[in-house]
């Protein structure tokens, strides 16, 4: 099982969150019914402590080895410094202004990219997103250091960017919008519909 | 007795009757509640801004950025240190003479925890409210003396405030600290030795050593009880925190004076990754150290009070608090997945490895409460039996949402979004915390109160479903919305991500109407002379409860030569 981008794994995070929250929330309900019941209810499985406390070992450890396989900038961002990119775009941000290459930045489906980002001044941070709102990834970006992403982009996409941390109010015009969001920030191109080349 | 009688005099409510323990425990725990109201106000405002001005019937001011993130910057320090704190070092101020059955080391130190935390809570929000000063409770490098935005005077009243509410910590600390170590009463014969390894938890550990060796217990009798072991270790983690705060807070103020003298200092000779991660490694110790810990002996206590019986598998539960203080040091970096130049060695041990460490121990608190709990039934289902659970779903649900977060993979499209303030956060904290809160103040009400009677035990159930309710619908439109991305430090002002939003907004409002009856119930209780005789001088000065034996109070000069 591989995500190829993040829509996959959100939704497939949505999916198996929700089905735990109603059932930690179902199973304290239940106990908390059968706690108030003067006839004591049977226990429907008997959970040994120390099974327990396995599980909950193999759960935290398992959830990074699942995710280490099946999500691929997870290694990727690892091993990034022995990657060489297909392309490679340097960005500087400092008073709240981008100072970016030409835009938009085409890339295509299959490409792997390495963003450059540096900052003169405050804390920001990189992120893209989708026209519908949903993220593509994000970074921060600390000033006084080299903040690089390496991304491969699987899917055809028009991506708008903006700043992911907050760096005070002088990022907002009076009415409240976005001086950071620089729409069309990038395209991918190339790809067949579902998101292979 | 009308209900006009009732307002002025609550039911059967006498301040007099109260000792200096009770009055100093009922003055942090009403401002604790006044403060959470404001918390809770300021809450819905920024909730009812993220869902647009089309459909947000608030004034237009709230929508600028400079009064948004002011109120932000403001909403954590008044809900953790004005709320949160003040309950809690209110509750334990009165447990830890109550459990050790000693006096309180000194009812004016006491006085002036509260004191100081309210005022500094007072100030800082001030701050925010006058100069909209507003560089967030991360104070990121260099944000906080960044005088092209933010007022410099804003900022050292900001951190004036906040410097008063650590100094009221230390207050706290030193104590709870001071009364335990206080060879009086049970502890009279008790060595520091006996009393510290009691406190670490590692006589639990050394007992279940010698039970796996086949010899005798290590201590039978530990000299202190489990809930106050949690207190004991919890505290250490406030200390430490208190002291990282304190710290950041000296740097900022320097910087700010020395702006305000006319000296342009250089922001970048402070490293802004060294600092995020000396920042941060304190500020978690609120987080991942000091609550998780106060909530599990809070659940332990609770479980024991509630059944009257013995806690299941207590040695464990005193091995793991030992355990949970070297996770709590180490787990910081899940806060710095996305820093890129963090080495990738800490974001894997520190940000993933170790964090995944809090599933055990909270999952271990959560098994032997419940197991507790199943072994007594059939139980009667109480107030604070209710709240008790609804805190066990509240931290059931919080956690895993956090480990699920602490991850190289996720954390890359979950973090600073909605998922990480509303399905983990706002979970933990309003549901989690404040129901296992609310458990106590129902257990420890008659005790405190001098068997004071509830207005309505209707209030407390709509109170109590109310919160439930909007706690965790608020949190999972939040997180939901975090997933279809949006940030949680950004300003939204055309309700982007309605209707989840609006969503958010009902529950915010439950979660709001839940405080108010609350509150109502509470002053209808002790009414509004009850609640004035609260802040009077108590007429009698006993620094204890329940104690038969006349012990002084520790700083009395004579009884500590």
């Amino acid at each position: 099982m591989t995500f190829s981008n993040s829509l996959e794994l959100l939704s497939f995070h949505w999916v198996v969150y929700t089905i735990y929250a109603f059932m930690i929330i179902s199973i304290v309900a239940w106990f908390g019914y059968n706690l108030g019941r003067k006839e004591k209810a049977k226990s429907i499985v008997r959970i040994p402590f120390y099974g327990y406390m396995a599980f909950l070992v193999i759960m935290g450890v398992g959830h990074h080895i699942f995710t280490y396989n099946a999500i691929p900038w997870v290694s990727q961002d690892i091993t990034r410094h022995d990657i060489t990119p297909d392309a490679r775009y340097n960005i500087e941000v400092g008073n709240h202004k981008w100072r970016l290459p030409e835009l938009p930045i085409v890339v295509q489906c299959g490409q792997t990219i390495a963003f450059d980002v540096t900052s003169d001044d405050l804390t920001y941070g990189f992120g893209l997103f989708r026209q519908d709102g949903t993220m593509v990834l994000q970074m921060q970006v600390d000033p006084g250091h080299n903040n690089d992403i390496y991304w491969t982009f699987n899917h055809n996409g028009d991506f708008d960017l903006t700043s992911t941390e907050y760096s005070g109010p002088a990022q907002y015009d009076e009415e409240g919008n976005d001086l950071m969001l620089v729409k069309h920030f990038m395209k991918v191109v190339g790809c067949e519909k579902g998101g292979k080349q | 007795m009308s209900w006009k009688e009732n307002l002025i005099s609550g039911t059967n409510f006498d301040p007099d009757s109260l000792n200096a323990l009770q009055k100093v425990t009922l003055r942090a725990v009403v401002m604790a509640f006044l403060f959470y109201g404001l918390v809770a106000i300021e809450g819905m405002i920024m909730r009812m801004v993220e869902t647009g001005k089309e459909v947000a019937p608030i004034p237009e001011m709230f929508f600028h950025p400079d009064h948004f993130f002011s109120i932000m910057t403001a909403h954590p320090i008044v809900g953790i240190f004005g709320s949160t704190y003040q309950l809690v070092f209110g509750a334990f101020t009165f447990l830890v003479p109550y459990l050790t059955k000693k006096p309180l080391y000194s009812i004016k130190l006491a006085n002036w925890t509260w004191g100081l935390i309210t005022a500094g809570t007072a100030m800082a929000w001030f701050a925010a409210f006058a100069w909209h000063y507003a560089p967030l409770y991360t104070l990121y490098w260099p944000l906080p003396v960044d005088t092209r935005q933010f007022s410099e005077v804003g900022g050292i009243v900001f951190i004036v405030g906040v410097a008063l509410i650590m100094l009221g910590t230390f207050g706290f600390i030193y104590n709870i600290y001071a009364t335990i170590f206080a060879r009086v009463g049970v502890h009279k014969d008790k060595t520091t030795k006996e009393l510290l390894i009691s406190g670490f938890g590692i006589d639990g550990m050394l007992n279940l050593i010698n039970k796996l060796r086949g010899k005798p217990p290590y201590s039978k009798e530990p000299a202190l009880a489990l809930p106050v072991v949690a207190i004991f270790r919890g505290t250490v983690d406030t200390f430490l925190d208190a002291v990282v705060i304190l710290g950041a807070g000296i740097l900022v103020l320097v910087y700010l004076i020395a702006d305000l003298g006319g000296l342009q200092w250089d922001m970048n000779a402070i490293d802004a990754l060294l600092y995020k991660n000396w920042f941060w490694w304190g500020l978690d110790l609120v987080a991942d150290g000091l609550v998780l810990i106060y909530v599990a002996g809070s659940w332990y206590l609770l479980a024991t009070l509630i059944t009257g019986q013995k806690l299941f598998m207590e040695n464990v539960a005193r091995a793991a608090l030992m355990l949970e203080l070297l996770v709590s040091w180490m787990v910081w970096s899940h806060h710095l997945l996305s820093d890129q130049p963090q080495p990738e060695m800490m974001k894997l041990i520190s940000g993933e490895m170790v964090t995944a460490f809090e599933l055990l121990t909270q999952g271990l608190a959560l098994f032997i409460t419940l197991v507790t709990l199943w072994k007594a039934r059939p139980l009667k289902m109480t107030m604070e039996l209710k709240y008790l659970l609804g805190g066990l779903v509240g931290f059931g649900l919080a956690v895993p949402a956090g480990i699920i977060q602490a991850d190289m993979g996720l954390n890359r499209v979950l973090h600073n979004t909605q998922w990480i303030i509303g399905a983990h956060v706002h979970i933990a904290i309003i549901v989690g915390l404040y129901m296992t809160l609310y458990s106590a103040v129902y257990v420890l009400w008659p005790i405190v109160t001098n068997n004071t009677k509830l207005y309505s035990h209707k209030l407390s159930n709509a109170h109590f479903w109310l919160h439930l309710i909007g706690g965790i619908g608020m949190g999972a439109f939040m997180g939901m919305a975090g997933l279809d991305g949006m940030l949680r430090r950004h300003l939204y002002v055309h309700g982007e991500f309605n209707p989840l939003m609006i969503f958010a907004a009902i529950c915010g409002t439950m979660l709001l109407a839940a405080w108010a009856i609350f509150l109502y119930n509470i002053v209808m209780s002790v009414g509004i002379k009850g609640l004035v005789g609260i802040f009077m001088p108590a007429k009698d000065p006993t620094p204890s409860y329940g104690i038969d034996e006349a012990l002084e109070p520790a700083d009395d000069p004579a009884f500590a030569k």
